[in-house]
């Protein structure tokens, strides 16, 4: 029977693997516009030089008057572009890498809290964090170059620029490239092994005639939480925060969280509804959709909750180090700032308010998709104001990055999905999850 | 003109929404269930329309949204325009971010509060009204169904609501 289920899930998951296939072949395609996008930098810099050199009025781009040296400028605006590729590569991975991370939260969460609604959607939400792992691979190459000079989206790992900077200097002991990358490894290695040990054990619970390995998961899932709010916290702070190193907020970690697991449950709503309207998923009614809805709908206001605390506090304090953050993002990325808002907080909150419209797949698969692109922008803003400045624009290598990690975590996800029976069978609770309705 | 109703009382919560479920099929007309505490999915068994307080609950923090925000700009920006912390309040939009939490508060404030009084006034309540409940043990430990007569025989219906597991079945003349 579990052959026959996988054997099944397999015949249909060949059909959408092959159009990520596909997707993937496009991203790829584009990923060598992203060289082209590096090769017309390398012009501009020209241009830039050649402005400099003719001491001609500085671009529209040099708009600041307060620059007085207009070499230096040109130098600069070169260091954002060519970062440019190199945040819209990090902002994707991260964003998906972010999805199977909370996913993991998410399922840890409800083992801790031995919930009785969820079991039917363990397998897919132990897909979703199937991509944890190639995901927080790519991310730590990513650090790895920043580590080693090959990009610049961190300036503290700059010498020059630790050289003249006292703030930078007194974090140093922090904030330095052998630590960095240490952290790193450690948050990394400590989700994957978590995830491994979680996966294994609600697999072979299956197959057993006793309840040890989901005591273990129990006990686990428990452990995973702990360890995973501190650490990502501190990945937060190290990912994304040390961006702008001369920046600091102390709820960051709880942003980016909420985030994380907005986009998680999103996700996680999505590919369940997805399997459903194929056909699986046979004990998934519309009482499981309608939680999962009441989960992004919560969490957003969440996530909107600290948002505003953040800024808020901030924008009245109006503390010079603290309110450039703001200032930079409210200036130079005013729509995406402002239009991040409206789509991951009054959108959400209007379409899922009702309770009847939590319950409409189609209602709750629309709202997904806006809150999935509001968080990817929110992760574009928490990135891109520090690593490129005003030379910020959604082009190629945006989307391209968006559609390659887009096309490999579903790939990874859906191939995950195939490879076990879509029920955790033997879970103590799969009954009344079963049984679940609202 | 003296209405009959018939009093079934239950001891169980599962076995009166069985009872009630049963009743309702065979056409006899519930006029109404005491229960000690709220019994889950009792009202959509019972075929009572869903509630639309929900949607009142929605227009009451529009209103509070709209009186806090008209009563902080006259407050803040009319009337009295004050310099806190280098922000002088010349205009509401600038001075959004503080004015938020105070909006979001009384948004919750006006959908709460006029929520319950709405319920209250729904379900005729009010402060020393006498209790309605039929039967001072559905406070505590017991179920009670009341079913109106009507034209049926006394005798079927109370044959039939004991079939259904009622613990008592009392006529009542109301």
């Amino acid at each position: 029977m579990i052959v026959g289920a996988i054997g099944l899930i397999y015949g249909f998951l060949s059909a959408p693997s092959s159009i990520e296939d596909v997707k993937e072949i496009i991203a790829s395609h584009e990923a060598h516009g992203e060289g082209h996008a590096e090769a017309e930098q390398a012009t501009h810099h020209v241009e830039g030089t050649h402005a400099d050199e003719s001491h001609a009025p500085v671009k529209e781009a040099h708009g600041e008057a307060a620059h007085g040296d207009e070499d230096a400028h040109a130098e600069h605006l070169l260091h954002q572009l060519q970062n440019k590729p190199w945040a819209a590569t990090y902002v994707a991975a991260f964003f998906f890498f972010m999805i199977a991370l909370g996913a993991l939260a998410f399922y840890a969460i409800q083992y801790a809290a031995q919930a009785g609604w969820s079991p039917v959607l363990f397998r897919v939400m132990e897909a979703v964090t199937a991509y944890l792992l190639p995901g927080s691979i790519i991310m730590f190459i990513l650090l790895a170059l920043s580590g080693f000079h090959i990009n610049h989206l961190f300036i503290w790992m700059d010498p020059e620029v630790v050289a003249n900077d006292e703030l930078i200097q007194g974090k140093s002991s922090y904030l330095n490239v052998p630590f960095f990358l240490i952290r790193a490894a450690i948050y990394i290695a400590g989700w994957n092994i978590f995830r491994y040990f979680l996966r294994k054990n609600s697999l072979k619970h299956d197959e057993v005639d006793h309840n040890r390995f989901y005591k273990k998961s129990f006990k686990l899932s428990a452990g995973f939480l702990v360890f995973f709010i501190v650490t990502e916290s501190m990945m937060s702070w190290d990912w994304i925060m040390s961006l702008d190193p001369h920046w600091f907020s102390t709820l960051f970690g709880w942003y980016v969280f909420s985030s994380m697991f907005v986009s998680a449950i999103t996700v996680i709503a999505l590919v369940t509804m997805y399997l459903k309207s194929k056909g699986y998923l046979e004990y998934v009614n519309d009482s499981h959709i309608h939680d999962l809805a009441k989960f992004m709908f919560g969490i957003s206001i969440f996530w909107t909750y600290l948002w505003f605390s953040q800024f808020m506090l901030i924008w009245y304090s109006n503390i010079p180090e603290e309110v450039t953050y703001f200032i930079t993002r409210i200036e130079d990325y005013n729509l995406p700032f402002f239009g991040m808002v409206a789509l991951n907080f009054i959108f959400p909150v209007l379409m899922l308010m009702n309770s009847d419209y939590k319950r409409i797949n189609w209602f709750v698969v629309m709202t997904g998709i806006v809150i999935l692109f509001g968080h990817y922008l929110d992760i574009y803003n928490m990135v891109m104001p520090a690593t490129v400045g005003k030379s910020w624009f959604i082009g190629v290598p945006e989307i391209s990055a968006i559609l390659f990690f887009g096309g490999l975590f579903m790939f990874i996800v859906f191939n995950a999905l195939t490879k076990a029976p879509l029920l955790a069978k033997r879970n103590p609770f799969i009954k009344e999850s079963q049984h679940f309705h609202y | 003109m003296s209405s009959k109703v018939i009093h079934a009382i239950y001891t169980d919560d599962d076995l009166l929404m069985q009872a009630v479920k049963q009743t309702r099929e065979a056409n006899y007309h519930i006029e109404e269930v005491y229960t000690p505490f709220p019994v889950h999915g009792l009202d959509k068994a019972m075929g009572l329309a869903p509630t639309r307080l929900a949607i009142t609950s929605f227009l009451y923090g529009l209103v509070g949204l709209s009186v806090a925000i008209s009563m902080m700009n006259f407050i803040m920006i009319q009337d009295w325009p004050q310099d806190i912390g280098g922000k002088p309040s010349f205009s509401f939009l600038e001075n959004l971010p503080a004015f938020v939490p105070i909006m979001f508060e009384l948004t919750v404030f006006f959908a709460a509060h006029l929520m319950v009084i709405t319920f209250y006034m729904r379900s005729k309540l009010w402060p020393f009204k006498q209790a309605e409940n039929p039967d001072v043990r559905t406070t505590d430990d017991h179920f009670l169904m009341e079913v109106s007569v009507g034209k049926h025989n006394v005798k079927d219906m109370s044959k039939f609501l004991s079939d259904t597991g009622a613990l008592e079945v009392n006529l009542i003349n109301k």
